[in-house]
């Protein structure tokens, strides 16, 4: 087949793949070059080409900062916890559907626990501010039962709790959709054939239920490890005020504040491609342990 | 069907059903309580004393929300948004997703374009980057900022790849035997065939883009423009009644509890609307991003 030949048929390909290339040339592949900025005294009138180049002086003097152990700290804390805590609550509300027989039942209660995954941070922001403040409804309750008022997200001892907990209330119910999925894949037979032979419900859950589930548990493990450096920056910069920098600035936030507020662009953007170049690593060690071990792959 | 009678197992039934009814009203409780606020008179509601039903019911706050001139105009500009951005975004996942679905054979070079996609997910100019290129396009304040740098969602059109690479390749092959050009193929055959997956992201897309307020508060400068998320992240959020742009006694009235509540109701009712639909299609929808074999 000649090229002729072959264009006459595939142009129209080529020509539909053409919007998709130059949008992503554009505000993704222009900006990883903008992250020369890194490098540079940058400043906005002379642009990314003739801004003067400094070397690594952006990163050393960062690392020099006491914030460099603080967002790092409070960034690992947080995305951790956040990700231990959902999948194995995740794991466990699965488990407790699938063992509500009622079908019914399980529908409305997936309806109502996926909910919250769909509202925005925003509006989740504003309902917690409310709940939560000293005479919010949260405290109202706690006061009857005789336990004082608490600063939920004015305090250190509390922020990075409240951000915790929130995030696994928003987001937990979601998560169980993959669990899901993989428990109605699992062969009725086995249990039916195990019950015969005596195998009590517990038993049941035990040797067919949660090694039916074990590959997707093993996947999801190993895609977290991309996640690690995502806090959650939309959540904390809505909950989150100066009081509590100390536990619950992150990454991220410390980025927005020093960059579009400060206008510090260099020294932002060298922070920025700190993250972003150890979260490459880690996202591609992460599809490399899925398909290692899972069998996973994206494309 | 296995009936366990024992005991333990029924002892276990009772607990699983109280459990998970607690768990779901958990989710739907602070909702209640915000409903019931923007549902009570100014007085009970800033004094605390609303908890789960409203008291001196009322509809005030809410005909406060709609006749306050910035909340609709911000609301507008969020429907204009969803309605512009989430077609650009189905069209350009579409487009690129078909030509990625060819074998490299029917499509040359699809590896090296499948890279130059799959790269662009995974490492992230970051923000400050973003946020200067944006600007030097001069986008700072249009809609345009909002709706063209996330104009190609990428893992939408893996997604939507994978799932046109399972339309059965016979009825395509018939129909270029029989002189149907790819636009055709992909009109008449692929698309309708798709449905499900089409949905499904387009729902997420349209999710994504009334949730989104970060941009909003980056790349609009005069408050004027923001959008609905962003606006009520001054009023509800930051409480900042020191914004140029919106007039003080307006943001004053808007901050009060009780209207906050309302404002929280009104941003949230469209997704409750679409909600069915959403939870509908989403098990298939996660379903495209399964292990594959």
């Amino acid at each position: 087949m000649t090229l002729q030949q072959y264009l006459r048929r595939a142009w129209p390909l080529y020509v539909m793949i053409v919007p998709g290339i130059v949008f992503v040339l554009l505000f993704r592949y222009y900006p990883m070059y903008g992250v020369v900025i890194a490098f540079q005294d940058f400043s906005p009138a002379k642009g990314f080409l003739n801004s003067p180049w400094i070397g690594w002086a952006n990163f050393e003097f960062f690392f020099s900062l006491p914030y460099f152990g603080r967002i790092f700290g409070n960034t690992l804390i947080i995305s951790v916890s956040k990700i231990v805590l959902d999948q194995v609550g995740a794991i466990i509300l699965a488990l407790l559907l699938n063992e509500a027989r009622h079908l019914f039942f399980r529908r409305s209660i997936q309806t109502l626990i996926y909910l919250p995954h769909f509202l925005s941070w925003i509006v989740l922001g504003g309902i917690l501010l409310d709940i939560l403040s000293v005479r919010g409804i949260l405290n109202q309750g706690l006061g009857l039962i005789g336990i004082e008022s608490q600063l939920f997200l004015g305090s250190n001892d509390w922020f990075r709790g409240t951000v915790i907990a929130s995030g696994f209330w928003k987001n937990v119910g979601f998560s169980t959709i993959v669990y899901l999925a993989a428990l109605t894949a699992i062969n009725p037979v086995l249990h039916e054939a195990a019950a015969i032979d005596g195998a009590g419900r517990f038993r049941r859950i035990w040797h067919i239920t949660l090694p039916g589930i074990r590959p997707t548990i093993v996947l999801l493990a190993a895609l977290s490890l991309g996640d690690v450096l995502q806090a959650g920056f939309e959540q904390i910069l809505t909950l989150y005020n100066p009081a509590v920098y100390r536990t619950g600035d992150i990454i991220d936030t410390y980025v927005y504040r020093t960059g579009l507020i400060s206008a510090q662009y260099s020294l932002a953007g060298a922070v920025g491609l700190f993250k972003s170049f150890i979260g490459f690593i880690l996202i591609v060690i992460s599809y490399w342990l899925a398909d290692r071990y899972a069998g996973y792959r994206i494309l | 069907m296995i009936r366990d009678k024992n005991w333990f197992s029924r002892l276990f039934d009772s607990f699983n059903y109280v459990f998970l009814t607690a768990f779901a009203v958990l989710c739907l409780l602070p909702l209640i309580h915000i409903f019931a606020v923007s549902l009570s008179g100014r007085a009970p509601a800033t004094g605390g004393f609303v908890s789960f039903w409203p008291l001196d019911f009322t509809l005030e706050n809410y005909q406060e929300v709609m006749g306050s001139r910035t909340f609709l105009r911000s609301f507008m500009i969020s429907v204009a948004r969803v309605l512009s951005g989430t077609s650009l975004n189905m069209a350009l996942v579409i487009l690129t997703a078909y030509p990625l679905s060819k074998s490299p054979r029917v499509f040359k070079g699809r590896t090296i374009f499948i890279w130059f996609f799959v790269f662009a997910m995974l490492f992230d100019g970051g923000l400050i980057p973003s946020f200067l290129v944006v600007r030097s396009l001069g986008l700072l304040n249009t809609l345009g900022a909002l709706i063209l740098p996330n104009a190609v969602p990428i893992f939408s059109v893996i997604l939507m790849m994978n799932f046109f690479r399972d339309v059965p390749k016979e009825l395509e092959e018939s129909a270029l035997i029989d002189g149907a050009s790819h636009w055709k193929v992909l009109w008449y055959i692929y698309i309708p065939l798709s449905l499900p997956a089409i949905a499904t992201l387009t729902l997420f897309a349209a999710v994504n883009h009334w949730n989104a307020w970060f941009d909003g508060l980056i790349y609009m400068t005069d408050n004027a423009n923001y959008p609905m998320q962003t606006f009520l992240r001054t009023v509800i959020v930051t409480l900042d009644l020191t914004q140029v742009g919106i007039s003080p006694q307006d943001l004053q009235r808007l901050s009060d509890r009780a209207i906050r509540g309302a404002q929280i109701i009104v941003a949230t009712v469209p997704i409750l609307v679409v909600y069915p639909f959403l939870q509908r299609y989403f098990i298939s929808g996660i379903k495209l991003g399964a292990v594959k074999e």
